[in-house]
């Protein structure tokens, strides 16, 4: 009952790890709904109001209320203090406050979902949005409390990555997870205040006819698509930056090696972050955009792949001669570097105009941004859950179980979303309750790959649950790792140190004598 | 690779898909060539450098500079070739030639209305001449609908309160299909259009005799679509009230005084003539303002007029 008001970060992380699990499980059932619907053009189970709101909130619970919260409050509030020695976040009761207000955006969130839901498409694009009768106004103003959960989880994570470092830690001394983190956090605090008023102005434009998406008033809906995507797109960089941070962590330690190019994949965090808010027309090409413009967003956006690039590059030199084991958040990891190099790979399609105004808003677009969503952030997210489970708990769970589930998920991702790309890209467009006849093997191709995904979460959630019943024995390191939270018991204590630790060597120093912190730069 | 475009991307219908094709596959080529990089070097480590217990530390490898340069250099070299060439093919997509037949098009939920240079409309399909580029001029009526014509590999969005626009050039005669690409709510999966290519000869046939509505429909039901579609009820009342013309309701066969005091019977040719040369005989107390509609309807068109004034008694 005192986890009500801990401010125990260790605490929140688990609150928000079983918040973000719970709509996991809602958003995936949507999915579930959305692919058997569209088994057959005839639709299976539902008419159509019905199907456009479905998959509505299949988009709307995934990011608001899962991947955008993941990584950072679940995994990285538990595991930033602990990687920089340090006792807790900066701001400990703000961290609180973060998980009640991702909360009551929770709860806004379902008043709409059974008043009326929303059927606009996550997007929520005027005119569509400022005159359709469903919940509208009620989720974006759920979406908009949300924000906050968010904004404040960048402050925290800021400062404490500022001010709360291990003596003798210095910015090239963190583990790369904090560097991606921050860089997260940073696109946190100065994007998504944007989101907040978009959606203010679209509540206003609901409820008071302000006319600033209206033609008819003198305003512009194509306005309103610069405002969303100016937080949305980097929004995605928010989604795959802790991915990309967990991958870091992963590799060295199942591979037993130093990080190759610490410095490169420090830089190009930040880069991304930085360059992803000047891409945001790359949405929009088709909009009726200028050309100028578009050529604009169309080179900025391949710009800002070349760091990821270099980050998997960067990942791949480091399992070079490393000493590797494929436990399970190495399974995932390396399931990350395939699945996201597909959906890196992918967006080149769309980064080119040409290329994009056939594929745009077609399933192409889709399969591509589920392979670097889930693909990416998801199996990142797994990676970090297998691997920081037993310092989370104390126990580990069954590791075949785990294989089964890694395989299952693995193949049966790629047939729900390979087929879709081919889907698009013969012109079936998305978004769509029903279909002509000749997208139908395809869609009941990617149908039968999303049961089988469902099924190994399902198993995964078995064992995973199941581990609550092995003896709380696991070792405070039980994977040889070298950032300081390892150092601490499994779980931790509640200070997580007995003594503030002296970080004596480099987060990636599997040297049989290590170099002394700051010595290795 | 033939095989493999054809099964990817819908059938070629234009020059331009054809530069458009060659594009996507390239690309196709290329991610192929890096995802398959990565993956053989992935399962190439895990089996070659997998863990054994015996083995001694790991090379402390920290970084190499001609490396990072080399894989950071060589592919900003190829995505900024491919930016250039999408945005050629882009800016060759965006500017229509100067002498394309123009159509506009408007889109409204759930259906897309058409309108040629000479004022024929038509819903949800359009005929266009084959080897002559065709321009469409694109407006909505209420909120965001999108022209998806993937066999020429083009779309655009169509917007309330402007005009966006798009154009295509086919060069084998054939029927396109076309998609609504934005949500636009409940009939979204429905929105569509057909693009019929015909060659010259069709093509002549068809602006003579119309589409299958015109050709096949009751006359009545074709001429109360060209009473609401061609301008005619500005003007003409089917519920009695007078406007800028007589309105239809109960005329036929009705005796109508004209402006000139003669006594005129309103019959099927009377009817005709009014359309053709509307300021031979006008009825008392209108102004002589009716355009003529010669050459802008058919003769079923006209006949359908006759019929649907006849049923409005």
């Amino acid at each position: 009952m005192d986890w009500i008001y801990t401010v125990d970060h260790k605490r929140i992380g688990l609150m928000y790890l079983w918040s973000i699990l719970l709509f996991f499980f809602v958003g995936g059932m949507f999915a579930m709904l959305v692919r058997t619907q569209l088994l057959s053009p005839k639709g299976s189970i539902m008419d159509q109001e019905t199907y456009n709101r479905v998959f509505t909130l299949h988009g709307v619970i995934m990011v608001f209320l899962f991947i955008i919260p993941s990584i950072p409050a679940a995994l990285g509030n538990f595991v930033l203090p602990l990687m920089l020695g340090a006792k807790d976040v900066a701001f400990p009761r703000m961290n609180l406050a973060s998980f009640y207000i991702y909360v009551v955006g929770a709860i806004i969130a379902l008043v709409s979902i059974v008043t009326g839901a929303v059927d606009t498409g996550w997007t929520f694009y005027t005119p569509y949005s400022t005159t359709s009768n469903a919940s509208v106004s009620m989720m974006t103003f759920a979406a908009f409390v949300l924000g906050f959960s968010s904004i404040f989880t960048g402050i925290n994570f800021i400062a404490t990555v500022h001010k709360l470092r291990a003596p003798g830690m210095g910015w090239f001394d963190m583990p790369l997870f904090v560097w991606s983190i921050y860089a997260t956090a940073i696109i946190q605090v100065l994007a998504t205040p944007v989101l907040g008023i978009t959606l203010a102005l679209l509540i206003m434009e609901r409820a008071f006819s302000i006319g600033i998406f209206d033609p008819a008033m003198g305003g512009d809906p194509v306005l309103f698509q610069h405002f969303f995507w100016f937080y949305s797109h980097p929004a995605v960089y928010i989604m795959i930056l802790p991915g990309m941070a967990i991958i870091s962590e992963v590799i060295p330690t199942f591979s037993q090696k130093t990080i190759f190019g610490y410095r490169a994949i420090a830089f190009s965090s930040v880069g991304i972050a930085l360059i992803g808010f000047l891409v945001w027309g790359h949405h929009m090409f088709v909009s009726g955009q200028s050309p100028l413009a578009s050529s604009i967003f169309s080179f900025l956006t391949f710009l800002v792949a070349i760091p990821s690039g270099i980050k998997v590059f960067n990942w791949l030199a480091t399992m070079y001669r490393g000493n590797i084991k494929l436990d399970a958040p190495m399974l995932y990891a390396c399931s990350f570097l395939l699945l996201f190099g597909i959906g890196g790979l992918t967006g080149i399609f769309l980064g080119s105009i040409a290329t994009d105004v056939h594929l745009h808003d077609t399933y192409f677009v889709v399969a591509h941004f589920h392979y670097v969503m889930m693909g990416g952030t998801v199996i990142a997210f797994l990676a970090g859950l297998h691997y920081w489970w037993p310092k989370m708990f104390g126990r580990m769970y069954s590791e075949s179980a785990a294989r089964v589930s890694c395989a299952l998920i693995f193949v049966g991702f790629n047939m729900t979303f390979l087929s879709q790309f081919i889907l698009g890209s013969r012109g079936m467009p998305r978004r769509y309750a029903t279909y002509l006849d000749q997208f139908q093997p395809l869609h009941q191709f990617s149908t039968f790959g999303a049961w089988i995904v469902g099924l190994g979460f399902f198993i995964m959630a078995g064992y995973l649950f199941a581990s609550f019943r092995n003896p709380k024995n696991a070792p405070p390191n039980p994977w040889g790792g070298k950032t300081l939270e390892w150092e601490a018991l499994s779980p931790p204590i509640t200070h997580n140190f007995h003594d503030a630790p002296i970080p004596k060597h480099g987060p990636y120093d599997y040297r049989p004598n290590p170099a002394p912190i700051g010595s290795d730069h | 690779m033939n095989w493999l475009r054809d099964w990817m991307l819908p059938g070629q219908n234009s020059a331009y898909t054809r530069d458009y094709d060659l594009m996507f596959m390239s690309i196709v080529g290329l991610c192929a060539f890096f995802f398959v990089l990565i993956a053989v070097l992935v399962f190439f480590f895990i089996i070659r450098y997998r863990r054994r217990e015996n083995a001694g530390p790991t090379p402390h490898i920290t970084h190499n500079l001609t490396l990072e340069l080399v894989w950071s250099i060589i592919p900003l070299i190829i995505v900024i070739g491919i930016f250039f060439w999408g945005f050629h093919n882009y800016m060759n997509a965006a500017v229509a030639p100067g002498d394309a037949l123009e159509i506009q098009v408007t889109g409204k939920k759930w259906l897309w209305t058409f309108e040629y240079p000479d004022g024929m409309r038509t819903i949800n399909e359009i005929h266009v001449p084959v080897g002559r580029a065709v321009r469409l001029i694109m407006t909505s009526e209420d909120v965001i609908h999108s022209f998806f014509i993937p066999g020429m590999r083009i779309k655009q969005d169509v917007v309330p309160g402007r005009y966006t626009e798009e154009w295509f050039q086919p060069d084998k005669p054939g029927t396109l299909q076309v998609f609504c690409a934005e949500y636009c709510g409940k009939s979204h999966s429905q929105m569509m259009a057909k693009i019929v290519v015909d060659d010259a000869a069709k093509y002549a046939e068809w602006l003579e005799k119309g589409d299958e509505f015109t050709q096949t429909a009751p006359l009545k039901e074709v001429g109360q679509r060209v009473w609401e579609n061609r301008g005619c009820k500005e003007c003409h009342s089917i519920d009695g009230v007078k406007g800028q013309g007589p309105s239809f309701k109960g005329i036929w066969m009705k005796m109508e005084k004209m402006s000139d005091g003669k006594m005129v019977q309103v019959e099927a040719n009377y009817i005709r003539e009014s359309m053709m040369y509307p300021q031979m005989k006008v009825v008392a107390g209108f102004e002589p303002i009716m355009p003529t509609f010669q050459g802008l309807l058919r003769e079923r068109e006209m006949l359908g007029v006759i019929e649907y004034i006849k049923s409005l008694q």
